[in-house]
């Protein structure tokens, strides 16, 4: 797709990206367009290769082969310093020599932008820390070090702009906090922001466009409604949230846009639309558990259902989560509002139903 | 991160230590430590310092008099060869950290698994004694031998010899020598210094520089260099000040212009026997390092670094 697409000025374009170290293949082959001025996120678990994507869309990594372009110019052979790109680094990497205003200030003092102070001034009050100026890094905390990391790097105005997990330090309370404020500062700046994290939930959060990447590759890329909704494969669907997934034989045509199927000898119907093009390793269907239900008495409307045992029920406040045992040994995972809806105990023998167009079809074979 | 947590944690932990009964425990510590200072520092102070204000001769002994004029009479003779020991040691300061820092930024992040073996090797002249090396200094630059025979085929003896660093042909019995020999014998004190900092440098700053539009050059000045500072600093020092003083270099590989005060002071004590005006060299000399060392830090602000 990358290949085909005409890049608007602006826009971030990664060709056949490759980065070999020795033997190991980190990142291998990726084609990606990231529209400019979106929020994008780079989501894998570590040793993905999207750190080592990010590294090399910042210049600090040299690709193996492939081409980075940013608008309509190509990238790839400048060093790090000569690319209007900038990057807030996991672990901050603030200059422990230099006050906040000068750490801020450094980028732009680099270019010689005469008004520096101004900016760095600017950019501090845009991460709420204009009174920190004249102190150091490391007497700040680490929410507050973050922001000065932020700052350092928007305040030069990149086309780009890198952050490589950089809420992985955060505890929960602030990382929500800062999820909400990097969202603010990005609409409120305009320019791309390209985040790397493994922390689905922030992903989905923050972002327009989410990529999952998996060693080396970019598994799916969507929206973060349409990657939850829909995942193309099993390792997406386990990657962003918890998925039950069954085995699942066609057996008959569509009607209606629904199609008749077996999941371990059980009838069910599936959405047609949702069938992969190509079916020939087999299909999986998947339920999220919060679309699963417990059916109680009247609800023979329902066209898919499962018969099992509560094994476990944990409940949260918002939702309870039950463990429901299957004939076949199999726990699917369901999670009941806290809604007023039926609640069952250990041991209960219960039926589980879900709405057609709720679950999606994967191929089978590899996870 | 950890680097910054951890400073940041240092740095607030002093106030929160709490206070240690058993006043008599701290001066048990400094007990031995503090017994040998008075007993090989301060009373032989004292004893030099009485020395130098002292007439008289070897024959018929010495009495204080507080003859203060003793200093002037040996600053008057031998300044020449104060100014030349402050040059020469700051020549071989400048030299030891020319060499000694790519030296050291090499071991520390680019030597992989010869770390410490390079280190090692820094250390490895330590084994053999300091005459013996600067012994062995006088055989390397030997009128035959095959450093004085490139020196000379490439003409660079005759450039030595232009710019004053060697009076004739040869590469002995010269600054140049005394100053190569001063750098070859205090290397390991710039070195290790600078190593032990820079091992530290998180060099994801060097990341963080490239990204905010520094080049090499920018990077290496406005990061690297003031965070390795202190380092500079006590390897500087660590070489400045027993170069200053040493006697050894110049004898052995220099000439009679390139006598050192050290060398004054050996003689003076040991062969014309004049102890007051030995005296009072060896207090000028500690006077003028001092005052140079101090203003030298101050202009460094150590204390304004990590």
């Amino acid at each position: 797709m990358a290949t085909t697409t005409k890049a608007t000025p602006g826009d971030l374009k990664l060709v056949a990206l490759t980065r070999h170290f020795d033997d190991f293949v980190a990142v291998d082959g990726i084609d990606l367009v990231v529209p400019g001025g979106s929020f994008f996120a780079l989501l894998g678990p570590s040793g993905c290769g999207k750190t080592t994507t990010l590294r090399m869309v910042a210049g600090l990594e040299e690709p193996t082969s492939g081409q980075i372009m940013l608008g309509e110019q190509d990238i790839t052979g400048t060093r790090a310093y000569q690319r209007n790109v900038n990057t807030v680094f996991q672990s901050y990497a603030l200059f422990p020599h230099l006050s906040v205003l000068d750490n801020v200030g450094f980028g732009l003092r680099q270019r010689k932008v005469a008004d520096w102070r101004t900016r760095a001034n600017e950019a501090l009050e845009l991460v709420k820390l204009a009174d920190r100026a004249k102190q150091r890094p490391r007497q700040l905390s680490g929410g507050m070090q973050q922001r000065v990391a932020l700052a350092r790097a928007i305040v030069n105005q990149p086309d780009v702009l890198l952050l490589d997990e950089p809420l992985g330090a955060l505890d929960l309370k602030l990382r929500r906090e800062m999820q909400i404020e990097l969202k603010r500062i990005q609409q409120e700046v305009g320019i791309t922001f390209i985040h790397v994290t493994h922390d689905q939930e922030e992903a989905m959060t923050m972002a327009d466009t989410v990529a999952v990447m998996r060693t080396g590759r970019i598994e799916q890329l969507g929206a973060p409604s349409e990657l939850y909704d829909r995942p193309a494969t099993a390792y997406v669907a386990n990657f962003l949230g918890q998925s039950n997934l069954l085995p699942l034989e066609l057996r008959g045509a569509a009607t209606a846009g629904l199609v008749t199927a077996s999941a371990r000898g059980v009838q069910v119907v599936v959405d047609a639309g949702q069938l992969p093009a190509d079916a020939g390793a087999g299909l999986q269907l998947g339920i999220r558990p919060e679309k699963l239900r417990l059916l109680g008495p009247g609800s023979d409307g329902v066209a898919n259902r499962l018969n099992g045992w509560v094994t476990d029920a944990s409940f949260t406040g918002v939702a309870t989560t039950y463990l429901v045992k299957m004939a076949w040994g199999q726990e699917l995972t369901v999670t009941q509002s806290n809604d007023g809806s039926a609640r069952a105990g250990l041991g209960d023998e219960v039926t589980v139903g879900w709405d057609p167009h709720q679950a999606f079809v994967l191929p089978a074979g590899a996870d | 991160m950890a680097a910054l947590t951890q400073a940041a944690v240092g740095a607030e932990a002093p106030a929160a230590r709490p206070r240690r009964r058993g006043g008599l425990v701290p001066f048990l510590l400094l007990a031995p430590a503090l017994l040998w200072l008075v007993v090989f520092f301060v009373v032989p102070t004292i004893s030099l310092a009485s020395q130098s204000l002292q007439t008289g001769d070897i024959d018929n002994g010495y009495t204080l008099t507080w003859h203060f004029a003793t200093y002037a009479d040996a600053m008057s003779r031998y300044w020449p060869q104060f100014l030349r020991s402050i040059i020469y040691a700051a020549s071989a300061t400048l030299g030891t950290l020319l060499l000694g820092y790519p030296l050291a930024w090499f071991i520390a992040h680019r030597a992989g698994r010869w770390k410490n073996l390079l280190l090692v090797l820094v250390v490895a002249p330590f084994f053999t004694n300091f005459l013996i090396r600067t012994l062995a200094w006088q055989i390397i630059l030997t009128d035959n031998g095959p450093v004085t025979g490139f020196f000379r085929a490439t003409g660079l003896t005759n450039v030595l010899q232009a710019i004053g660093l060697t009076d004739n042909n040869s590469l002995l019995g010269s600054q140049f020598a005394v100053t190569c020999g001063l750098i070859y014998n205090f290397l390991p004190f710039m070195v290790l210094p600078l190593y032990t900092i820079l091992e530290r440098l998180d060099t994801r700053l060097l990341d963080a520089a490239g990204d905010l539009y520094a080049d090499g050059w920018n990077t290496f000045w406005k990061v690297i260099w003031p965070l390795s500072l202190p380092g500079v600093v006590s390897g500087t020092l660590l070489t400045f000040i027993p170069a200053a003083g040493d006697y050894i270099n110049s004898k052995l590989l220099g000439n009679t212009q390139t006598v050192m005060i050290g060398q004054v002071i050996d003689a003076q004590f040991l062969r014309v026997l004049d102890y007051p005006i030995a005296a009072a060299l060896s207090f000028i000399l500690m006077a003028a390092i001092i005052i140079l060392v101090a203003g030298y830090v101050r202009a460094a602000g150590t204390e304004e670094l990590v």
